[in-house]
């Protein structure tokens, strides 16, 4: 009984859609039922993207308040719960300035295309059991593919914008997504190996597991898989403290510097877009995705993926920004070579005995981190003294 | 040795710490310490000071002020306008009557209520204080109406808002009772003071105090024509 009940809350989403499905295929050809289907999972998601933006910016205001000991907005609504609405309608209502020597079509264009990317990922997102919207066997190739195009429409917004400031933040956009591209997508690999699969469903199946807690992120390439595929998602989403591409204290406000109203609201809304199916993808690949004991799988993936969120929220919080060149360091010099260790160390867990795994992953690990510090240590050249000739 | 990046754990500790006590602390313990304005007030102290206003004593026409111009003269920004009233003969009545205070200019540094030697002038706690037509009447309104009494008069943009700023005698004065209220201790030893002072002079004119027909010391008798009183003399 308890386990019937359990299914139909988890399913309660694949019934619905089944249930229209089936109550229109009673008046519609086949062919239209199929375009039904597809429209039910697009308006879904483009609904969804734009609400969870939303709230996302309320929930980041409120956190980041409660850490700096405020009470961020709560004056719009219970517990300012219709601050976004109001935020849109201001959004809405400013004025449009397009910079006198600016590429017109390019400006205008640049906020239209960021979007479509950031909208396109959630397609391979598994929300839960049977909840993909299109299960592509090549999801998270996709994934990789799409999420690095955001780069361009930066890019885009930058140049047309005619803007040293704006130019200078576009080239920052460019140069740190593109560095932080490769670690995050060979952070990824040790979950292909062990899945064997691309699909974004089929990996979150191979760590079902007992009690449904075989989760990679319980093994010693998956912590440091995830760990560094996080904070590469923070830096490919440009949050703090990668958030150089709009270091207000440096660039102004960087690539959207000559963007004002709408067409700057969704530059943001991409960035929140980008920053829920990172954190969602991250929970996908390491932490079980909608994989867990007792409560509904939706339940599952959402409570992991705002966790992570919040996990965002609280670094924003915390860390200052970083500098350019240690920005870069970090990426090509530290969490490279680590991933490419980290493969090795995935290969190693595969052919060895569970506990001969543990001792020969930590012992590679603690060696591999240990000379990564030793040879990224700045070089801070010694004192040198002139005794004066008495 | 310090194991290499344990101050990023450290630095998300702190700021964890500080998320999770601004649900239970106080203010003072390090809680949120924000007062949400108009719904709370901090309670004002006694010796805060906003615009400047002028005491009068029972009625409105018992003004304290002489017009002696001093704190016009001592105004660093010159935000006093004083024109001292005078009677049919052309004689100077020794009360003002033109009295106006630029509240666009006044910064209140309570200069004039320092050189006032009449104990006449002080310096509010109303801080809330719009520009606000002339139609309305600013003493009438509730402390944190304003605006709204300024949206009902549909206020003609610049020139009126400006001329808001200026407070006329009217507005500026307020009874020795309101001054009481916000500025106990000063009030008091105000008072007491001016009683001493009276008494002094009484007693220093006893067949005038005495003579039951005689004129009262004071500025003013029914018609409230003023006469000059002892209690005026500077100090």
């Amino acid at each position: 009984m308890i386990r019937a009940i359990e299914f139909y809350v988890d399913m309660i989403f694949v019934t619905a859609k089944a249930w229209i499905l089936d109550l229109l295929s009673r008046f519609l050809p086949d062919w239209m039922v199929v375009l039904a289907s597809i429209t039910i999972s697009g308006v879904v998601i483009l609904c969804m993207g734009p609400i969870i933006m939303m709230y996302l910016t309320l929930l980041e205001r409120k956190l980041i308040g409660r850490i700096q000991n405020r009470y961020g907005p709560n004056r719009v609504g219970k517990w300012g719960l219709l601050q976004p609405i109001a935020d849109g309608i201001k959004m809405f209502t400013k004025e449009d300035i397009v910079p006198a020597n600016a590429d017109k079509i390019v400006h205008l264009l640049a906020p239209i295309v960021i979007v479509v990317p950031a909208l396109m990922v959630f397609l391979v997102v598994p929300f839960g059991e049977r909840m993909t919207a299109v299960n592509l066997n090549i999801g998270l190739l996709y994934f990789i593919a799409i999420s690095s195009v955001t780069v361009l429409p930066i890019f885009m917004g930058s140049w047309a914008s005619r803007n040293k400031y704006s130019l200078l933040g576009g080239m920052r956009t460019a140069a740190q997504m593109i560095s932080y591209e490769i670690p995050m997508t060979l952070a990824v690999v040790p979950a292909i190996m062990m899945s064997q699969s691309l699909s974004t469903n089929t990996i979150v199946l191979a760590q079902a597991g007992d009690y449904d807690l075989h989760w990679f992120i319980f093994t010693p390439w998956g912590i440091v898989g995830f760990i560094v595929f996080f904070l590469c998602a923070t830096a490919e989403c440009n949050r703090p403290p990668f958030d150089l591409p709009e270091a207000e204290s440096e660039l102004v406000a960087g690539f959207h510097t000559e963007y004002s109203g709408m067409k700057f609201a969704l530059f943001y809304m991409a960035e929140y877009m980008n920053t829920f199916t990172l954190c969602g993808i991250a929970a996908t690949l390491f932490l079980g995705g909608w994989q867990g004991p007792f409560f509904p799988s939706w339940l599952w993936f959402f409570g992991k993926t705002f966790v992570l969120i919040c996990v965002m929220i609280w670094f924003r919080g915390t860390f200052p920004r970083f500098r350019v060149d240690h920005l870069m360091g970090f990426a090509w010099k530290f969490l490279l070579p680590l991933t490419l260790v980290n493969i090795l160390l995935t290969a190693l867990w595969q052919f060895t005995s569970n506990l001969a795994a543990w001792f020969w992953s930590i012992l590679v690990l603690g060696i591999s981190l240990w000379t990564l510090v030793k040879l990224n240590r700045t070089f801070v050249p010694e004192k040198r003294h002139y005794p004066l000739e008495s | 040795m310090t194991v290499f990046g344990w101050g990023v754990f450290k630095g998300m500790l702190v700021t964890f710490k500080n998320f999770a006590t601004s649900y239970f602390r106080k203010p003072d313990e390090g809680g949120i310490f924000t007062v949400q304005y108009p719904e709370e007030r901090e309670k004002t102290i006694e010796n805060f000071r906003n615009f400047p206003f002028l005491v009068y004593d029972e009625t409105p026409g018992k003004i304290r002020c002489v017009a002696c111009g001093i704190c016009e003269r001592e105004c660093p920004t010159k935000c006093i306008h004083i024109e001292m009233e005078t009677d049919a003969t052309g004689k100077p009545a020794r009360r003002p009557a033109v009295f106006d205070i630029d509240y666009g200019l006044c910064m209140n540094c309570g200069m004039c209520e320092e050189v006032c030697p009449f104990d006449s002038i002080f310096m509010d706690h109303a801080f809330e204080v719009t520009a606000v037509p002339m139609s309305v009447n600013f003493n009438e309104v509730e402390i944190g109406t304003a605006l709204t009494a300024l949206d009902q008069k549909k206020t003609k943009v610049s020139a009126e808002r400006a001329e808001g700023l200026v407070r006329h005698k009217e507005k500026l004065l307020k009874p020795n009772e309101y001054f009481q209220r916000i500025r106990p201790t000063l009030a008091s030893a105000i008072d007491q003071k001016r009683k001493a002072a009276e008494e002094k002079k009484r007693a220093a004119m006893p067949l005038r105090h005495n003579a039951p027909d005689g004129p009262v010391p004071g500025r003013e008798n029914a018609d409230g024509q003023t006469q000059p009183s002892a209690t005026q003399e500077p100090k």
